[in-house]
């Protein structure tokens, strides 16, 4: 039996390994798992039967409140969060070349947190909190106009884009600083929690309004794929195979900021997904772009997801925010990953 | 322009930061939200009297604010120098490294849950922190195969940051209470520090900067490459470590001290060496007293951007040196 999965079509044809199929297939087992323990398990238990035909439609008016109101959009949102994370930390990471990159660090995370922040402070009052994602978004769109334009020096180069990044990051940082210790303590707590990112409260409303980022993003991406394999190579080779790399770039960093700008916008500054689930994806699948991309998906939505169940289970009545659990769960793990790997 | 040739040049220049200091610290301590002349500066110390307001402003509040920016600033400076020598690396700094970000994490840890206040208890906090942040960033980032390149260390720095900044958030979100102590740490402050506290501290962190100047030839030896330095004779594991342990204490009691303040650390050894080039036996000294000079001025700075309101220290010096930090990112890849 040959190794490969291949398909060749007039349409679509590709070849992978089949154990990067059957990787894939085990995450999406993993997901659904996920998110059936998500639909029974919380304040009220609902027993998986139940749940199953609250799903399709017979059960009592209680039981469908809890799992069609209340859990689906939140666990929906999780895993759209925790997906477009992934997938927009797997771009800037293919473009950088460097494992390391991710929205948080080079400053686009930052710009949509600074925008949010201040909005909260001086904005939210006055305009009502619908307009939040706007801001957040507009804000890590400039925030990555302005890394670009810094980094540009006749043509942009990945270590610049990242050392600017990381410029424009703090500098994000210190400006959202600002605004929490200036605006009064209660303000300053919503802005917090916000910063720490959480899908407490996601309705239907949200959901449906980041589900379009994500269909449009994603094809893009995949549009892209062959592309970033090859700019991978180095600028010199993909130049040479005839990619414009600097226009690709651009694009590739305006991509990530339309994937990560959204959730960040409707779930808050979820750190670390981005930073880790592009790694995890690495060791399940070979390594080539469009195979990459579902899997740090489907990772990025399982480690969001899973940190919303436990935080919403761990310190009951107590509402942990998701993202201290990914923190909490990703960052001992990326070291380890670091060490593992010694990229 | 380098005038290290001219040693009459580096006196007069050095002369010339001592002054600067003075003015600073005659600013720091007569400009804010009420004025006090000069005069008054001068007799609150050789003729005080507790009758005057003005008197009472100094001894309580100005003086030891201005104490505190001076400690600050010279100890990130100097702490800045000595990881750019160790690293060889033009980015290397303090709050670059995670170093701040890992103190303040460990000082919140510990204050939210076994609520610790003294400010010696901090302080060995804020070494640990420290430490233990230094010591991951060194080691991510020298796991590659070309060793600490600028970007890899940035890169890690900056990864270690974020997870320390997550948990302190993490903590946060527990225990909403805190908010307002934690603020401190997180956007730096130099200010509320009682006279009484800050001096027993005082020795401490002159020990570790003069300590740091009599590791000046050394550290000119070092920067020769290692395997120069060991055929000098010099043994370099040892001198390794210790820059390492100063590095931790500098860098970890200013964090104790003052909170998060970013980039002083990075500034202030590049503009000193522009002036007096690569010599560590000037750069430290004047690293120190132009670090407490800046620290000084942003902080005076920060008292008049948004008044009555203070702007916190760490955001004025965030404002001040991520375009340095920039620039030097920009000029460092012109050179590659």
């Amino acid at each position: 039996m040959s190794k490969f999965f291949s398909v060749r079509h007039r349409l679509v044809s590709f070849s992978t390994p089949i154990r990067s199929v059957w990787a894939m297939l085990a995450l999406l087992a993993v997901l659904l798992t996920i998110i059936l323990l998500s639909l029974c398990l919380g304040e009220e238990f609902i027993a998986l039967p139940q749940v199953l035909q609250t799903l399709l439609g017979h059960a009592d008016q209680a039981s469908q409140f809890v799992v069609e109101t209340l859990r689906l959009p939140r666990i929906l949102m999780a895993a759209m969060v925790g997906a477009a994370l992934a997938s927009s930390g797997l771009v800037l990471q293919s473009m950088i070349r460097n494992p390391l990159a991710s929205p948080d660090i080079i400053g686009i995370t930052g710009g949509a947190s600074a925008a949010a922040v201040c909005f909260l402070s001086f904005f939210a009052t006055a305009m009502g909190m619908v307009w939040l994602p706007l801001f957040a978004i507009v804000g890590a769109l400039l925030a990555a106009l302005l890394i670009y334009v810094l980094a540009w020096n006749s043509g942009v180069t990945p270590m610049r884009l990242v050392l600017v990044g990381i410029g424009i990051s703090s500098a994000m940082g210190a400006v959202t600083t600002f605004v929490i210790a200036a605006s009064p303590l209660s303000t300053s707590i919503t802005a917090y929690i916000w910063l720490t990112g959480s899908v407490y409260g996601a309705s239907w409303v949200e959901v449906k309004a980041l589900l379009p980022w994500l269909l449009i993003s994603w094809p893009l991406a995949f549009y892209l794929a062959r592309r970033v394999n090859t700019q991978e190579l180095g600028d010199q080779l993909a130049t040479g195979l005839g990619i414009s790399v600097q226009r690709l770039r651009l694009a590739l960093l305006f991509l990530s900021v339309i994937m990560a700008a959204p959730a960040i916008a409707y779930a808050g500054a979820v750190g670390f997904v981005g930073l880790i689930a592009p790694h995890i994806a690495r060791r399940l699948v070979a390594r080539s772009f469009a195979l990459l991309l579902p899997t740090s998906a489907l990772v990025g939505a399982c480690l969001v997801m899973l940190a919303d169940l436990f935080g919403r289970l761990l310190f009951q009545p107590l509402d942990i925010p998701a993202g201290v659990f990914v923190s909490a769960i990703g960052a001992p793990f990326f070291i380890y990953l670091l060490y593992r790997q010694r990229f | 322009m380098h005038l290290h040739s001219r040693h009459t040049v580096k006196w007069s220049i050095l002369a010339l930061s001592v002054l600067c200091l003075m003015l600073s610290l005659l600013g720091s301590i007569a400009y804010g939200q009420y004025v006090i002349s000069s005069k008054s500066v001068w007799t609150a110390f050789w003729a005080f009297d507790p009758q005057s307001i003005d008197h009472v402003i100094i001894r309580t509040t100005r003086l030891s604010r201005a104490l505190v920016a001076c400690l600050v600033g010279s100890a990130l400076a100097v702490s800045g120098v000595l990881m750019q020598a160790l690293t060889r690396n033009p980015l290397a700094s303090p709050s670059i490294f995670g170093v701040n970000a890992g103190a303040v994490f460990s000082i919140v840890l510990f204050s939210t849950f076994f609520s610790v206040t003294s400010l010696n208890t901090f302080l060995w906090l804020a070494f640990v922190g420290a430490a233990v942040a230094g010591a991951l960033v060194y080691g991510l980032g020298s796991l590659g195969k070309d060793g600490l390149s600028p970007v890899r260390i940035v890169l890690s720095g900056a990864a270690i940051s974020a997870l320390f900044m997550a948990f302190t958030q993490g903590i946060l979100v527990i225990g909403q209470e805190g908010l307002d102590s934690v603020l401190f740490w997180v956007a730096g402050s130099v200010s509320g520090r009682d006279l009484s506290m800050v001096m027993p501290l005082v020795p401490a962190f002159v020990v570790g900067i003069v300590l740091s100047m009599l590791a000046a030839p050394q550290i000119n030896i070092l920067l020769s490459g290692d395997d120069i330095a060991k055929g000098l004779g010099q043994n370099t594991v040892l001198i390794k470590v210790v820059l390492s342990l100063l590095i931790i204490g500098l860098a970890g009691g200013s964090v104790a001290l003052g909170g998060s303040i970013g980039f002083i650390g990075l500034m202030v050894p590049h503009m000193v060496r522009s002036l007096v080039g690569y010599d560590h036996k000037w750069l430290i000294p004047l690293s120190a007293l132009w670090g407490a000079i800046l620290l000084l001025c942003a902080d005076v700075i920060s008292r008049f951007v948004i008044m009555p309101e203070e702007v916190p220290i760490g955001v004025t010096t965030a404002i001040l040196g991520a375009p340095f930090f920039i620039y030097l990112a920009r000029k460092g890849g012109k050179r590659e």
